[in-house]
């Protein structure tokens, strides 16, 4: 790829920020999920050795935070599953900054159609989360 | 099993998942759904919860690498992903008016067709595409460079109101069955638009992240993402697909292609089943 002309190196410049920002979200979630984990096996040394824990942990009778609060809640008594939640909450929200950060680059670049179906995107998937179901 | 080998088997599961996902544009829950639910005997609950984790990070996990190697045709991408969430909208508000077991039996019988005319073009040359407005219109053509035979190749894309109306099939589709749609994406990409197939399963790994974020808010919310599941997946996936994505552009297109009939192959057998049962 030789970014001859103007307008492949605005592609070009978009290309590495989708990039970039794709790669600091998948970083810090992979951080914060690996930290989280083993804050978790440092708290349950059982964990190590104790052969019945599995099932408790894999059939539906643990808690685990859920919401936002409760998610930062758990960070402040450093929780382990607060931390592996925190970093897939990152991880989710990846690929939606990668959509609105896009209309910012199709803005910059004068691409008004481009804007507009990006938006729309935007919308719908905000139009998804609220509505409960949709499918990948 | 403790939950220590529980946690390194589930992450060695992902690392597979997650490499076959990446080399072909799918999201890894083919792979990660039957083993944590038949191996390792999880709640389906928490294992759909893991796979929507899977979809997500095979995306991200590989798209940075695909973006920057030019091999995500991102116009292409985000046009299309109007359709596939419009679709996933759809789908969800039909859910229930629509008899889930013929969809199974209908899309099991696409995909079994998909990959039949998949596997011929294998020895096809691409040559000039149909003229196509829409296309040019929206500027879709594009370029990269083929690491596996040192060429820089130029295409034409074509057919776009056809990709864009079985992109919103493959929407609607994963809204009302819950499948990765990346397993219609990819064919409608290579048959209809005639994008080259390496170009198809990078692309359709870009796309699939943002439709399964869309939906994983509300697993998240719902209980259904047990971090203990999750962890492993998610950084099993993405080390995966990192791993994969750095391959993709030294294998051959031919092989890419076969490797991914015989998994559509697979899919359209398991939903089949699905559907017949």
């Amino acid at each position: 790829m030789k970014p001859s002309s103007e307008a492949n190196i605005q592609v070009a410049a978009t290309e590495k920020l989708i990039s970039n920002l794709l790669r600091t979200g998948v970083f810090s979630s992979a951080a914060l999920v690996l930290l989280g984990t083993i804050v978790t096996f440092l708290r349950h040394p059982a964990y190590m050795r104790s052969v019945d824990q599995q099932h408790q942990l894999t059939d539906g009778r643990i808690s685990f935070p859920t919401t936002l609060p409760a998610i930062v809640q758990g960070l402040g008594h450093l929780d382990g599953n607060a931390v592996v939640m925190a970093g897939l909450l990152v991880l989710i929200a990846t690929p939606i900054l990668r959509v609105a950060i896009s209309i910012v680059a199709f803005l910059q670049m004068r691409d008004r159609v481009f804007a507009a179906i990006t938006t729309l995107v935007l919308l719908l998937l905000v139009a998804s989360l609220s509505l409960g179901r949709a499918g990948g | 099993m403790t939950p220590a080998i529980f946690l390194l088997v589930v992450f060695a599961i992902s690392l597979g998942a997650g490499l076959l996902g990446s080399l072909l544009g799918l999201g890894g829950g083919i792979i990660v759904i039957p083993a944590l639910t038949l191996l390792l005997h999880v709640d389906i609950r928490y294992a759909i919860g893991a796979s929507i984790i899977s979809v997500i990070a095979t995306s991200s996990g590989a798209a940075a690498t695909y973006v920057r190697e030019h091999m995500t045709n991102l116009r292409v991408a985000m046009f299309l992903e109007v359709a596939t969430t419009t679709g996933a909208l759809t789908g969800a508000y039909v859910a229930g008016i629509i008899s889930v077991r013929w969809l199974y039996i209908i899309f099991g019988i696409v995909m079994a067709y998909s990959a039949l005319a998949m596997f011929r073009k294998r020895h096809q040359v691409s040559g000039p595409v149909p003229h196509d407005r829409l296309a040019e219109r929206l500027n879709l053509h594009g370029d990269y460079f083929d690491e596996a035979t040192k060429e820089h190749i130029s295409y034409r894309v074509t057919h776009t109101p056809v990709g864009f109306g079985l992109m919103y099939v493959a929407g609607l589709v994963s809204g009302l069955l819950g499948i990765g749609s990346g397993a219609l994406k990819v064919p409608a990409m290579d048959l209809a638009m005639h994008l080259p197939i390496k170009v198809s399963t990078a692309t359709s790994n870009f796309m699939i992240g943002v439709t399964a974020a869309a939906s994983a808010g509300i697993y998240f919310a719902r209980g259904d993402i047990n971090p203990f599941i999750a962890a492993p997946v998610a950084t099993g996936v993405l080390g995966g697909a990192a791993l994969g994505s750095h391959l993709l552009g030294r294998i051959r297109g031919s092989a890419i292609r076969v490797l991914f009939v015989l998994v559509l192959i697979w899919v359209s057998a398991e939903m089949l089943l699905k559907g017949v049962r």
